[in-house]
């Protein structure tokens, strides 16, 4: 039986459908995430999950429990806030003990928890500081410390990185990983950022106006997108209007004037369906244009610009009829930064079996 | 920005016309003349004589009394509309608890006069009255107060406290208390000062039987402004200096102009 059940459940504020009619399950022990733009939803979920809201339909369902009438402090379940809510009147120390206080563990036993969590964020030297004499990812770290010091069924992180810098979150990133593994405790966490999701999940939500729109790992959720809004929000994605010519072991489209390609098969799609093709940037191959390729789907074009970014180049190439397709190519040779210059006559190309034809 | 000479010509003035009064009075206070007019000599025989004045030793336990109790009912009472004004949003309640604060106090005497007349008869007015008068211009003062302080901290704390197993009245207890202890403390303070000095609120509810610091100070200057008078209003004056100071020191951010700097912004680059 799985951790944690949303059972179908609304939530509405006057004429705004905030959620939208979500099911969803997380197990025991997995690292979840809910993803989506700002306003998508999840941050709502998340505050109904806490206790600080109520669905209006649906239920939710923790260890086979429905949480309807358990108010914040009643449930399993502790949050790590997105301003990290440390008491700002209580030391380190004192805002790790609180749940602990709360639980009316013994003094002995409480002084045990504390050191321990304090040592598991390294922050032992920091035990008698009040939160503003930490810097930000102190603070993070004791707000975490707080949140899983006495071991609730359920640890939800509402944007716990947003307000750290990038270098600072990917080193929080990694030892958000390492803290969930070693502890054990079923995660929910929020976020905007797909990257982020992408980095730590064992499994991601993708939410939109209140609902699910894909929920998978996240190898399928980039690899094998159900829709252009999952294909468009998880990483970068080149797409073009196609129509479905042929459909059989493989599809053949009609990408509109460019011409027609070969792409993978897929389940109830039939001749004449209208959609988009969607591939992504480092699945198209880029030479020059004199240089011939072998791949079945294969245009010549212009080189409009280029990203540089250290360790991969972005080429953006005009095809001939007018849509611009983005390439990847890795700067992998020491001292090269491009391969081609503004204008450079190109050809892009792409196996059968990349990309994917979506009608939705 | 460089300030215009005119500026401060105007700034010492106002201080002058605020200040100079004031420091007349203090002065008198130790002149060893039975008139307020010219400089005689330094004497603290004013002072003896107040404190031997049992008239005036009544007035001022009535009036400590009745400032002590106002002040703590309008703390428990305003920090509790506060509160409610935070958290709710009410519509009307801001209204409620401010108007008595810009209302004529002529008014507010004469109603609740008229109010404790008819509602417990010819002999209602008492100390009783006089607290339940002063509480209520009161509550208005604590309430804003803990209110702009409130809205000045990070919501998410009083979630904090209740997500991680606090019931509501430990959130309080142990959180939104302390946290706002200094408003209420300021409030407070606040709430003694008006009450020991209000004049015309008392003069309308206190009735025949509790004389007051002011109400006996006017009933003696009806006759003459003596040096008593003034070395009673140099103690009345450093009293509510010393609240003043007190509340400034506890709860800084009201008395400065600056806006209240969150701590999560003030440091998050450390």
């Amino acid at each position: 039986m799985a951790l944690l059940e949303i059972r179908n459940v609304t939530r509405r504020f006057d004429d705004f459908v905030a959620v939208d009619r979500v099911d969803l399950s997380v197990n025991a022990g997995e690292f979840f995430t809910l993803l989506g733009p700002s306003g998508c939803g999840k941050t709502t979920l998340l505050r109904m999950i806490a206790g600080f809201d109520q669905p209006d339909e649906g239920a939710i369902v923790l260890d086979g429990i429905d949480l309807k009438d358990t108010p914040p402090e009643k449930r399993p379940v502790h949050t790590v806030f997105q301003s990290y809510a440390l008491f700002p009147h209580m030391t380190v120390e004192q805002n790790i003990a609180f749940p602990l206080k709360m639980a009316r563990q013994s003094e002995d036993e409480i002084r045990v928890k504390v050191k321990n969590a304090l040592s598991q964020v390294a922050l032992n030297d920091r035990a008698a500081r009040y939160p503003h004499e930490l810097s930000g990812g102190q603070r993070q770290r004791v707000a975490l410390a707080r949140g899983l010091v006495n071991r609730p069924r359920l640890l939800l992180l509402d944007e716990p990185l947003g307000a750290l810098d990038a270098k600072l979150r990917e080193q929080m990133q990694i030892e958000l990983i390492a803290l969930q593994r070693d502890i054990g405790v079923t995660f929910i966490f929020v976020t905007h950022s797909q990257a982020e999701a992408l980095a730590l999940s064992h499994r991601i939500a993708v939410m939109n106006h209140g609902r699910v729109e894909q929920l998978d790992e996240p190898d399928k959720l980039y690899g094998a997108p159900k829709n252009r809004f999952v294909a468009d929000f998880i990483g970068n994605v080149n797409m073009h209007e196609a129509t479905v010519q042929s459909a059989g072991a493989t599809l053949t489209l009609l990408l509109g004037k460019l011409g027609q390609i070969t792409a993978p098969a897929r389940a109830g799609v039939n001749v004449g369906d209208a959609g988009v093709f969607v591939i992504r940037p480092e699945q198209v191959s880029i030479r020059a244009a004199s240089e011939a390729s072998s791949d079945p789907n294969q245009f010549v074009g212009v080189i409009n610009d280029f990203l540089y970014t250290g360790d991969v180049t972005t080429y953006i190439v005009d095809l001939p009829d007018g849509a611009r397709l983005e390439a990847l190519l890795p700067n992998s040779a020491p001292g090269r930064a491009k391969f081609f210059e503004l204008g450079d006559p190109v050809r892009v190309s792409w196996k059968a079996e990349a990309g994917a034809f979506l009608t939705s | 920005m460089r300030k215009s000479p005119l500026l401060r010509i105007s700034a010492a003035l106002v201080f002058a016309f605020l200040y100079i009064p004031l420091i007349v009075v203090v002065i008198f206070s130790f002149n060893a003349s039975k008139l307020n007019a010219e400089w005689v000599g330094f004497t603290l025989d004013w002072y003896r004589v107040l404190f031997h004045n049992e008239r005036m030793l009544i007035a001022a336990r009535n009036s400590l009394f009745i400032a002590t109790m106002a002040a703590m009912l309008a703390t428990i009472l305003g920090t509790m509309a506060g509160i409610a004004m935070h958290r709710f949003r009410p519509r009307f309640l801001p209204f409620m608890a401010l108007t008595p604060l810009a209302m004529p106090e002529i008014l507010l005497g004469v109603s609740l006069l008229i109010f404790f007349i008819s509602a417990f008869g010819e002999n209602a007015l008492s100390l009783l009255t006089v607290i339940i008068a002063h509480t209520t211009f009161c509550i208005g003062f604590v309430a804003i107060i803990v209110r702009a302080r409130l809205s000045g901290m990070d919501e998410s704390v009083f979630e904090a406290a209740r997500d991680l197993g606090a019931t509501p009245w430990q959130s309080f207890r142990l959180v939104t208390f302390p946290l706002i202890r200094p408003a209420v403390v300021a409030g407070a303070l606040m709430s003694f000062t008006l009450s020991i000095d209000d004049f015309v609120i008392t003069f309308f509810t206190a009735g025949a039987g509790v004389p007051t610091l002011p109400l006996t100070i006017y009933t003696m200057i009806k006759i003459a402004v003596t040096p008593e008078v003034n070395a009673l209003s140099t103690l009345m004056m450093l009293l509510t200096l010393f609240l003043i100071v007190v509340a400034s020191k506890v709860a800084p951010d009201l008395f400065r102009s600056k806006r209240l700097v969150k701590d999560d912004e003030a440091e998050s680059k450390a």
